[in-house]
């Protein structure tokens, strides 16, 4: 995901200079394009943050509360930027704070850098103050990482770690420096970009057999149909992916990920893949003669029952991982390569065709769905407030051009599934790890990384009080980050299941949350809560209007379950309606 | 479970690694993740310098060990897996055997132990004689029964390494990852190369 040609190396410092580690490594933030850092100091990143003292004016620090915002930060504003994230943080529990997401940024391939420091070198391994096993801890959940322990390796060390997060399919990247090394001055002669490590390919070659397979297959095709993943975002690859897919005339669905890499109201998108996804694409998987899946990794919430998924279809998957050939769903035919390459091969090949009849049958199933789930969940004629019918006012007034956030649970599925998209880098969710608390600090970082754009958090009770402490970071900052919770009072996706296939046992999700608004406050940041169908266009208009940062709490019905919806282990063709 | 035992066997999984620190750990936790247990595992210098060769046994069906080499292959200090059921390699244990001098002097016709299990001796002290064989599994262990009722001191045996039947060319491919831009055929994923035979409809 290289995101434009850049200068491989810095100006070269001819004659060499003597410099700490930490100067070292600052030098190298700001050759690699870095102007944001999410991080937190203490005893171990001490001499990072002292160097850090004198770069103020060119790295702009964002003081976070705990590190986990930290790091969800980095992810959002790696996720609308398209640049790397980079999040700064101590050993030992600043460290251990990062782990949930970096395990959210190695399943999702968001490309980050985190920096922690580490105990003395000579300390290692004598259960220090603060010392913990970094490497070993984040070993399962990095793309690489690797410990510092003399300052001259800082340099390289950095810009393999640049190269590594965001080249191929990317991913985050843990580097642990000892207090020694950020110390230690050494002889620095400049900064060289890393294009290349021996034992890493970051693309698999392309070959033209396959792209030939692959478009006879699609030629020869009465029903393909089309998955695409966030490999298409993550590959800058929308321009052509919209164009293939209008060539070809095939229907397209996306994963969670996949959202917003074409507009929402494009005719050839026919929704939302999995779970809770779209009825049609989801019955239509098992109908279709060739599938074609493009950056995406046939996740169990997208297939559910994998031996009754698309057996009938042959399958042709695009992927950048060779590993993610035959994982999951056995591939007819493997195009492996960076979909920004391929697919413009395989657009060439393909014949030009409308596939009205197998279109229309989508739309035949989306008029379904708006019949039994969609109007209702849009147009409620009961008293309280439905979470599909805040989206719905919502995107009215940012028509689609926002940057929607989203936690983990109902109110993530139903702002997905409804949200407006019209460019992408638009939709920032949680979505292998389903990290609650992600969306708050996530936002935050998003509107870093996309200044100009309006960012609108939504999130639920129970996420938003995973991660509140960050209405600090809005509080210090200023950042201005539009923040809906939508309120049922209950842990909702749990108690849905709980409903559908635990006989109502509702066990442990009545929680309570404490006035929302009164915290906001608290922070310093405006907020409204409301429970009245009458003042969502204006309460959500005043939102959108403030200056600055502002929370809307929306009070919405207690028990609505999220509809359609695979139940666990049935197949695609099995979802239900109600 | 039962029915996926059946087509499961010995797999030989070669990797060809950079020499670093904390990639054993990254290879070992594959695995482990997956709850499947390594049966033999040899980590040494290949005949490139600061290029180490692992040689893995696992016991897994061949679908579980392709998708485990993948995801071995994914690593960024991994240059090559491969992986083969033991009949397409020829592979060795080495093992050590400690036993006392006095009571293998007395009671063993040494000369014949010697011959018949192919041992050899690698020390011969006063108090203790030490030897050595080579071979598969079965012939490591028959040593151990014949020497157990001597008073068998100490026994060791290494981990497996295997010499692939058809590796034509390993060696040179080998070297061609010490220039910095290798050949297609060099860097390509082996079993992506298989077309037709892997990606079977």
């Amino acid at each position: 995901m290289e995101v434009a040609q850049e200068v491989l190396t810095a100006p070269a410092v001819k004659e060499t200079v003597e410099v700490s580690g930490s100067v070292a490594l600052l030098e190298a933030l700001i050759v690699e394009g870095v102007d944001t850092i999410f991080g937190y100091p203490g005893g171990a990143i001490m001499p990072i943050y002292d160097a850090l003292y004198d770069y103020k004016e060119k790295l702009n620090h964002i003081l976070v509360r705990h590190e986990q915002g930290g790091i969800h930060a980095g992810q959002g504003y790696a996720r609308t930027s398209g640049k790397v994230g980079v999040v700064f943080a101590t050993s030992g529990p600043g460290a251990t704070n990062l782990v949930t997401g970096l395990a959210d940024a190695q399943i999702d391939s968001t490309p980050l850098v985190c920096i922690t420091g580490q105990v003395f070198a000579h300390l290692l391994g004598t259960d220090a103050f603060q010392e913990t096993d970094v490497i070993n801890i984040t070993t399962p959940v990095t793309k690489w990482n690797y410990q510092v322990t003399d300052a001259n390796e800082i340099p390289e060390v950095i810009a393999k770690a640049f190269y590594i997060a965001k080249s191929g399919r990317p991913g985050p990247v843990l580097i642990d420096i000892t207090k020694n090394a950020q110390i230690q001055k050494f002889d620095y002669k400049g900064y060289t970009k890393c294009n290349h490590i021996r034992s890493y390919r970051p693309k698999p070659i392309v070959r033209q057999q396959y792209i030939e397979e692959a478009a006879a297959l699609i030629n020869q095709a009465k029903k393909p149909f089309v998955l695409w993943g966030q490999g298409v975002i993550l590959g800058s690859a929308e321009q052509e992916f919209k164009a293939f897919i209008e060539k070809s005339g095939i229907p397209s669905a996306w994963t969670i990920l996949g959202a917003g890499a074409i507009p929402t109201d494009h005719p050839l998108n026919v929704g939302m893949l999995g779970m809770h996804g779209n009825y049609g694409p989801n019955v239509l998987t098992n109908d279709c003669d060739v599938l074609i899946a493009i950056g995406m990794r046939f996740d169990d919430r997208v297939t559910g029952r994998l031996d009754k998924y698309a057996k009938q279809a042959k399958v042709i998957h695009l992927d950048i991982d060779p590993a993610e050939i035959d994982k999951n769903v056995k591939t007819t035919v493997p195009v492996w390569g960076d979909c920004k390459e391929t697919l413009p091969l395989l657009t060439e090949l393909v014949d030009k065709k409308e596939h009205t009849e197998w279109l229309q049958l989508f739309n035949d199933y989306t008029q379904k769905e708006v019949d039994a789930v969609i109007h209702k969940e849009l147009n409620p004629t009961s008293g309280e407030m439905t979470m599909g019918e805040v989206i719905k006012q919502l995107n009215e007034l940012t028509n689609g051009n926002a940057v929607i956030v989203t936690d983990v649970g109902q109110h993530q599925m139903v702002a997905c599934r409804y949200a407006k998209l019209n460019k992408t880098r638009s939709n920032i969710t949680s979505g292998g790890l389903g990290t609650m608390g992600f969306a708050l600090p996530a936002a935050i970082g998003a509107k870093f990384g996309a200044q100009e754009r309006d960012v609108v958090a939504i999130i639920g009770d129970g996420g938003f009080q995973m991660t509140l402490q960050e209405l600090g970071t809005i509080m210090q900052t200023g950042i201005n980050v539009k923040i809906i919770i939508l309120n049922n009072r209950f842990l909702g996706m749990v108690r849905q299941w709980q409903e559908l296939f635990n006989e109502r046992r509702y066990s442990f999700v009545d929680i309570q949350s404490p006035d929302f608004v009164m915290v906001a406050k608290g922070y310093g940041i405006e907020g409204k809560c409301i429970n009245e169908r009458a003042e969502l266009v204006d309460a959500l208009k005043t939102m959108m209007d403030h200056k600055g940062s502002y929370l809307l709490e929306v009070m919405v019905t207690k028990e609505n379950n999220v509809f359609p919806m695979v139940p666990q282990g049935c197949s695609v063709s099995e979802i239900r309606l109600k | 479970m039962s029915d996926q035992t059946i087509d499961k066997q010995e797999f030989n999984i070669t990797v060809y690694t950079e020499n670093q620190i904390g990639l054993l750990n990254r290879i070992a936790i594959i695995f482990t993740r997956r709850k499947i247990n390594i049966e033999s595992l040899n980590t040494s210098p290949s005949e490139i310098e600061r290029i180490h060769r692992f040689n893995i046994v696992i016991n897994e069906s061949e679908e579980v060990v392709r998708k485990l080499c993948r995801q071995i292959e994914k690593q960024v200090e991994v240059l090559k897996v491969y992986y083969h059921t033991n009949e397409d390699v020829i592979w060795q244990e080495l093992a050590l055997y400690k036993v006392s001098t006095d009571v293998i002097a007395e009671k063993v016709s040494v000369e014949r132990l010697l011959r018949e299990n192919g041992a050899r001796v690698v020390v011969l002290r006063k108090d203790y004689t030490v030897f050595e064989t080579t071979g598969h599994r079965e012939e490591t262990d028959n040593l151990i029964s014949i020497l157990q009722p001597y008073g068998l001191i100490e026994f060791v045996r290494s981990a497996r390494v295997a010499i692939i039947k058809d590796s034509e060319g390993f060696n040179s491919k080998l070297r061609e990852f010490e220039r910095l831009e290798p050949g297609e055929d060099v860097i390509e994923n082996e079993y992506l190369n298989q077309g037709e035979k892997v990606f079977s409809m």
